[in-house]
């Protein structure tokens, strides 16, 4: 078991600068999901700590010592890759000690390993079959468990989910989860799918541009979204924004008014924010509350009915859309007017930079 | 709501429509052009090479005679026909491990994005364009006696001069050397679309695999490209079966026969002796002995498939 170091690690294709500067450390044990759009060099940094990709400044360290000029081989990772990679013409027993043999390792200890991950990944029955005779989601738990055999000090996911469909996704996101918590190695996860690392991660790290946007623990980075950007990629719906301006409110907390006259209460303190700055308010579907009795009106377009939550789109007075949520007991039409409550509590603020600025914890 | 504008009549019409997935005579039509020349160009041609070979033909006096199978029990009492088979078999083992290998060790070392990468390429594929005319023309010059460029190099070296093409032993090699450079662009570059269609990432998986340069060729790269391999095993075979140019214009099938192939025996027998009949004979054996190779490869490449 491993902890992972990147010390202002960077990466350039040619004069393409992908990752201009990333320090970052990960526990031993942790399991940290880089998550973030595609291209935003969450991949590329995760084939750099496993050796497929060069580093073009900084450092790497994994378990303590320096890993940026060995081979992938001498990392003491493992990696699972989002296509299985698994080698064609060998059997599921060979492909899983493919790697062993190449270090010499015992025949007896090959096989204890192999029966070991066979077992935990439920494939003893499938051990002398070829890839091509196995559905995707056998062939991912194939590449998961020649992965464990190794026993590595840190197991490297690039996007392995997103080839299977979406029941299988969910049962597979599960048995990587029951993995982590008996192996208890550090894994490091790539996905673009937030649910992957909402669900997985001990601590997300949000990318952007080849740059961290937030790193923190699904709670944190939903509750408390470092900037706009992060804001806005996690969470289904997306938060709702909405530009405005500073007014006076009378209290130590902000108050914002938006464009098309509404005034937000927020319960962010006005030392926090920078002078005369123009921001925009964010507030989550489920903190914008479909209320009779509230004095923001919006015309509902559309309701979406999904069972455990009814979403209400609608249009603001002055043309904006959001998203908001209706209580159980109350039934929205589409053409409806309806009141829509802010909580002020979970209203956020961004400022033109896109820094966040939350009501006090 | 907008009315959605209806379907066109032919999309509504059910799938099961009268003519829709039911033979039709008409249908034969479309293969019609192609079954004509392959009839008239490759069935007929066959079967009446099989029908001459049993003939005693005799062009210059235009009289043709049923002889049975007499041309075949004469074909192999006469030495300079079975020196042609032997010869022709020593070419193929001299040339198709030659392409195999040679055409993968190209592949390889050219498998590579850039610029070298595909001049070296076009390069090597470049030889296989020209005609065999110019390849031996070339390649005789080179290995001309006295003043050729071999006997310069030897000579500058100081070592006794060779003139391969006059050897017995090494006028076969020596267009077997020829062939080989002529025409080794054709595997290298099937060799290369194979070898790009092996993903990448079992590269990636073997590299975090420990596996090292001959372990990774050994273990993933050839298996992945098997196939390939014993394609072009079956092509050379079939191609250097018959082995007729490069004879004819460097050696004329000398010195003594010894470079003489089945082809030039064939050639020779019908154009040069009009003995059509008698030439169509050995044609029959050349086709069966291609057949026979072919079928051996098959069977043992479908063999180590199936281990």
């Amino acid at each position: 078991m491993a902890g992972i170091e990147l010390l202002g690690v960077k990466k350039s294709f040619g004069t393409i600068e992908v990752i201009p500067d990333l320090s970052l450390s990960i526990n031993d044990g942790e399991f940290i999901v880089f998550l973030g759009p595609s291209g935003c060099g969450k991949s590329t940094l995760l084939r750099m700590i496993a050796g497929l990709e060069t580093i073009s400044g900084g450092d790497i360290h994994i378990g303590g010592r320096s890993i940026a000029a060995l081979p992938p081989g001498a990392r003491d990772v493992a990696m699972v890759f989002q296509h299985y990679a698994l080698y064609p013409h060998m059997s599921v027993r060979d492909n899983m000690a493919f790697g062993l043999r190449n270090i010499g390792m015992p025949k007896k200890e090959i096989e204890r390993r192999i029966s070991e991950a066979a077992r935990m990944l439920e494939l003893q029955d499938l051990l002398e079959r070829k890839p091509m005779q196995m559905s995707g989601g056998q062939r991912q738990r194939v590449a998961i468990s020649r992965a464990v055999v190794k026993e590595p000090g840190a197991f490297l996911f690039d996007e392995p989910l997103s080839n299977l469909d979406a029941a299988l996704r969910t049962r597979t996101r599960v048995e990587l989860a029951r993995l982590h918590q008996r192996l208890k190695t550090t894994m490091v996860f790539v996905t673009h799918d937030q649910i992957e690392a909402m669900t997985l991660a001990t601590r997300i790290v949000v990318m952007n541009k080849g740059r961290v946007e937030q790193v923190g623990t699904p709670m944190e980075v939903y509750h408390f979204p470092a900037t706009r950007f992060v804001a806005g990629f996690i969470g289904s719906p997306v938060m709702n924004f909405l530009p405005g301006a500073l007014v006076a409110s009378g209290n130590e907390f902000a108050t914002l008014r938006v464009d098309g006259g509404i005034e937000l209460a927020t319960r962010v303190p006005l030392s926090t924010l920078p002078q005369g700055a123009s921001l925009t308010a964010g507030v989550r579907a489920e903190y914008l509350i479909v209320d009779a009795e509230a004095p923001v009106k919006a015309k509902a377009d559309m309701v979406e009915r999904l069972g455990e939550r009814t979403l209400v789109y609608a249009t603001l007075a002055d043309g904006n859309f959001v998203v908001g949520e209706a209580p159980r007991n109350r039934d929205v039409n589409a053409g409806e007017t309806v009141g829509l409550h802010f909580d002020p509590a979970h209203v956020h603020l961004f400022d033109e930079s896109g820094k966040a600025y939350h009501a006090a914890r | 709501m907008k009315k959605l504008p209806a379907k066109p009549k032919a999309a509504r019409q059910p799938s099961s429509a009268p003519g829709v997935g039911l033979p039709h005579w008409g249908n034969a039509l479309f293969i019609l052009p192609f079954l004509i020349c392959y009839v008239l160009l490759l069935v007929y041609p066959v079967f009446n090479g099989f029908w001459l070979s049993l003939h005693e033909i005799d062009q210059l006096s235009d009289s043709s005679e049923f002889v049975g199978l007499a041309n075949f029990v004469q074909l192999f009492s006469d030495d300079i026909f079975r020196g042609s088979i032997r010869n022709t078999f020593y070419f193929i083992i001299l040339t198709t491990p030659a392409f195999v290998v040679l055409g993968l060790v190209l592949a390889l070392a050219l498998n590579r994005p850039g610029k070298t990468g595909a001049t070296l390429r076009a390069i090597f594929f470049g030889s296989s364009v020209l005609s065999v005319t110019i390849v031996t023309l070339v390649w005789r010059l080179v290995l001309m006696p006295d003043r050729g460029l071999l006997a310069n190099i030897m000579s500058g070296l100081g070592l006794a001069q060779i003139a391969p093409l006059a050897s017995e032993t090494l006028a076969l090699p020596a267009i077997a050397l020829v062939t080989v450079w002529w025409i080794v662009g054709l595997p290298m570059m099937l060799f290369l679309s194979a070898l790009q269609q092996v993903p990448q990432d079992i590269y990636e998986a073997a590299a975090l695999d420990n596996a090292s340069r001959w372990r990774t060729f050994v273990s993933i790269t050839l298996p992945s490209i098997k196939r390939t391999v014993a394609l072009v095993a079956v092509i050379e075979v079939i191609l250097q079966f018959q082995l007729f140019g490069q004879s004819q214009l460097m050696t004329l099938g000398g010195p003594n026969n010894s470079s003489r192939s089945i082809v030039m025996f064939i050639y020779d027998a019908g154009f040069k002796q009009w003995a059509l009949g008698y030439s169509a004979a050995a044609a029959q054996v050349l086709f069966v002995l291609m057949l026979a190779g072919v079928a051996i490869q098959m069977w043992i490449a479908r063999k180590r498939d199936a281990e």
